[in-house]
């Protein structure tokens, strides 16, 4: 009886250090980093369109496409799509993904896809694409904008990050926005 | 030389850094030594003076336990209330609904018991209240359950012959005000300076540049991934877990995750030899444990960056490797690298789906968290590599003849059979679990529960049943991933798993306890030129070939039915 006095009244105390002091510390801090604890956000004209680190939904012919997501883009329920690798429904759909891929892209080789544009990423809300998932949308983007080919292509190079450790890659929604800003 | 192999290697090199001084100061700070984190003291007697606890008061095993199992019966009741009224509750800014009572019960014994596997999804399942009061005072607690439990084996085992293990509460409070509130201080500011949440806004919504509405789930996640990585709890914030960009927003949060997940695993087994002032045994393990470790690892490196062979027959390049469930910001490898460390250390979270990586990826995931003493969760990694050190001990003794000894004091009858109890329960629970999965898939696949068991798998074949194996594994080693296709919401997993975890959990915690506290209170035998030294190289490698042995014998069967027939049937 005595331990369980003793334990409720811990449970209390720790209680108060851990789930008061600590977080709401922590969330204070918060207000001093970008987008002051509350996720970074990327505006244009003044409206919010979009949070920094998260992928949205672009399949338009005029944008640069994101990777496919297994929810949609949802930013209120991520996931995986969990598909297993000898999955064969899952490499029919990849199958589906190159064929769109090919077809909207004219001029692009099978091999010059990159795994990432036709596989979905962990979370649904991946932001980014590799360098070689930009590059082989260069020529779509640059025709339907009618725009010269180079000046796309330079904007890719200058929205490409290559990090001292880790993959280069490039986000999406950061792209899209100063590709509607291009003349 | 190439940016992703320079980043595990230093992701490496800095947890190295960190553990092998950090192992020094538990050993310090535990055996009451002077350190410089005794500042800490006033805030402690406050805390004990609050809670009635009179800290100086010396316990035995049964008394240490007898605290140990009450404060933890105490939050497995009081939460699971809690979980099942949270839509009452207040801080709920998304509405979120109440737990079933089988949910509850899963979610909370998962929490309690340092494992965190989830099935319920961050984003909807739960309310800001409970992901605070419950799951993140549980993140901190669970990990401090175990750390207390392996410091008084290290008491029991340096010294000579006492009853007196040290007190369950100062061990306790001490994991918590000198250990992981402040590493997770500093993890939490890391991390919400890098972009991730940490005010207590709810839901955003916003228009998309293509004019779709798009809902944002936030909220205080920084606090909680902090404690969730160096607390090897593994429960993310939002389903997707540090796949997520908010829960991991770039190569340098990364990074930090992956490092803060080793350092305490690491640094108790450094501990346990300053401790026992047997150090030279403490690198004896650590390097057993680094080279179980790298042998799980570069396989699982080399599997993923190899890509999948039947995307690479359509003709699309792999040459970045299986990218699946993967993010492009972290990469291949460091996911590789990521899902061996949160397998072994029983972690848990993932920045990577593991149900899509490749079959013999899964087949290192699932060996990595049965055999769960390659550093392992906190505390309790070294108490389950102390079990095989029991079996090693024996079996050594019967092959020269001698009563075994460990570290001054036969080890008889009693010990080894609560040893052997302990190792035959872990295949018992993870295959007798996967059958009785596999049984009602095949028989009662129309049963009427939430999810119904034909509709169970997200995969055909035999990944379908690595899905199964995979999820027992995992309860049962505390671990908290999962193959995540699998339709886990429903009464029978919540069930199975939630008391696969409750025994995997508590008894191999009890088991070592007992038996430190048995071995203490012998008479002292001092070593002499007959005793089995077991802080030599030639013991290491006998505990190693005791763990490759069990587990080969254990579980060889049922990996064959899963992931390995699956590789080969990719190679045709």
């Amino acid at each position: 009886m005595k331990t369980l006095v003793q334990s409720i009244r811990l449970t209390l105390v720790l209680t108060a250090l851990l789930c008061v002091i600590y977080p709401v510390f922590i969330s204070f801090a918060s207000k001093m980093a970008k987008g002051k604890g509350n996720g970074e956000t990327i505006t244009v004209n003044g409206k919010v369109v979009g949070y920094a680190l998260l992928g949205q939904k672009f399949d338009k012919p005029q944008y640069f496409w994101s990777r496919p997501s297994a929810v949609g883009y949802n930013a209120a329920g991520s996931a995986g799509s969990n598909k297993g690798p000898s999955n064969p429904d899952y490499l029919k759909e990849v199958s589906n993904r190159i064929d769109t891929l090919l077809k909207y892209n004219p001029g692009i080789k099978r091999s010059d896809i990159p795994a990432d544009m036709v596989t979905a990423s962990g979370s649904g809300l991946d932001p980014d694409i590799s360098p070689a998932g930009a590059i082989i949308q260069i020529n779509r983007i640059a025709a339907v904008r009618k725009l010269d080919e180079q000046k796309v292509a330079a904007l890719v190079k200058e929205h490409t990050e290559k990090p001292m450790f880790g993959p280069a890659k490039v986000n999406v929604l950061k792209l899209n926005v100063a590709l509607d800003e291009l003349k | 030389m190439n940016t992703e192999l320079s980043g595990i290697l230093i992701s490496f090199a800095i947890t190295l850094l960190i553990a092998i001084p950090l192992g020094k100061y538990l050993a310090r700070m535990f055996a009451g030594e002077k350190v410089w984190t005794d500042f800490m003291k006033p805030i402690e007697n406050l805390i004990y003076k609050l809670s009635g606890i009179s800290p100086s008061q010396p316990m035995n095993w049964k008394q240490f336990l007898k605290a140990m199992i009450t404060i933890n019966s105490l939050w497995l009741v009081y939460g699971f209330f809690m979980l099942m009224f949270q839509d009452k509750l207040p801080l709920n800014p998304d509405g979120n609904p109440g737990m079933t009572a089988d949910l509850a019960f899963n979610s909370i014994i998962s929490f309690v018991a340092n494992t965190n596997l989830q099935h319920y999804s961050g984003e909807s399942g739960a309310t800001y209240l409970i992901q605070h009061f419950i799951f993140m005072f549980l993140q901190f607690t669970s990990a401090a359950t175990g750390i207390a439990c392996a410091v008084a084996v290290f008491k029991a085992l340096r010294d000579k012959t006492t009853n007196d293990v040290g007190n369950f509460w100062v061990y306790l409070v001490r994991s918590v005000t000198r250990l992981l509130l402040p590493l997770s201080i500093v993890l939490a500011l890391i991390l919400a300076f890098n972009g991730t949440p940490a005010s207590y806004a709810g839901k955003d919504q916003f228009i998309s540049m293509q004019g779709d509405t798009v809902n944002v789930s936030r909220g205080p996640a920084a606090q909680f991934i902090a404690i969730k990585h160096l607390g090897t709890n593994g429960g993310g914030w939002f389903g997707a877990n540090s796949a997520h960009p908010l829960e991991n927003p770039n190569y340098t949060t990364n990074i930090a995750e992956i490092v803060a997940q080793m350092l305490v695993p690491i640094a108790m087994v450094l501990a346990f030899g300053y401790f026992t002032r047997r150090k030279k045994m403490g690198w004896v393990i650590f390097g057993v444990m680094t080279i179980g470790m790298l042998m799980l690892m570069i396989p699982t490196i080399f599997s993923e960056l190899g890509g999948n062979p039947a995307i690479a027959k359509m003709g699309v390049s792999q040459s970045t490797g299986a990218m699946e469930g993967k993010e492009v910001r972290v990469g291949p490898m460091a996911t590789a690298y990521w899902s061996t460390l949160t397998t072994i250390v029983s972690t848990g979270s993932v920045n990577g789906m593991h149900d899509s990586t490749m079959p013999l990826t899964g087949l290192w995931q699932m060996l990595g968290m049965m055999i769960n003493a390659f550093f392992g969760g906190c505390g309790v990694g070294v108490l389950n590599y102390l079990i095989y050190i029991i079996i090693a001990v024996f079996i050594s003794g019967l092959m020269v003849g001698r009563t075994p000894e460990f570290l001054g004091h036969k080890v008889e009858a009693r010990e080894v059979k609560i040893a052997a109890l302990i190792t035959l329960l872990s295949p018992f629970l993870i295959l007798a679990g996967t059958a009785l999965a596999s049984y009602v898939f095949t028989n009662y696949g129309a049963a009427n529960w939430a999810v119904k068991p034909s509709a169970w798998l997200n995969n055909p074949s035999y990944h379908g049943f690595s899905e199964m194996l995979y999820e027992n594994t995992s309860s049962n080693a505390n671990n908290g991933s999962g193959f995540e296709g699998l339709g886990d919401n429903n009464i029978f997993w919540n069930v199975s798993t939630g008391i696969i975890i409750l025994l995997g959990r508590f008894l191999p915690i009890i088991g070592p306890v007992a038996i430190a506290g048995l071995l203490a209170q012998k008479k002292y035998i001092p070593e002499s030129a007959g005793t089995l030294r077991t802080d030599t190289v030639t013991f290491g490698i006998m505990t190693f070939a005791v763990i490759l042995v069990l587990n080969a014998l254990s579980y060889f069967p049922a990996l064959v039915l899963g992931p390995i027939a699956e590789h080969f049937t990719m190679l045709k």
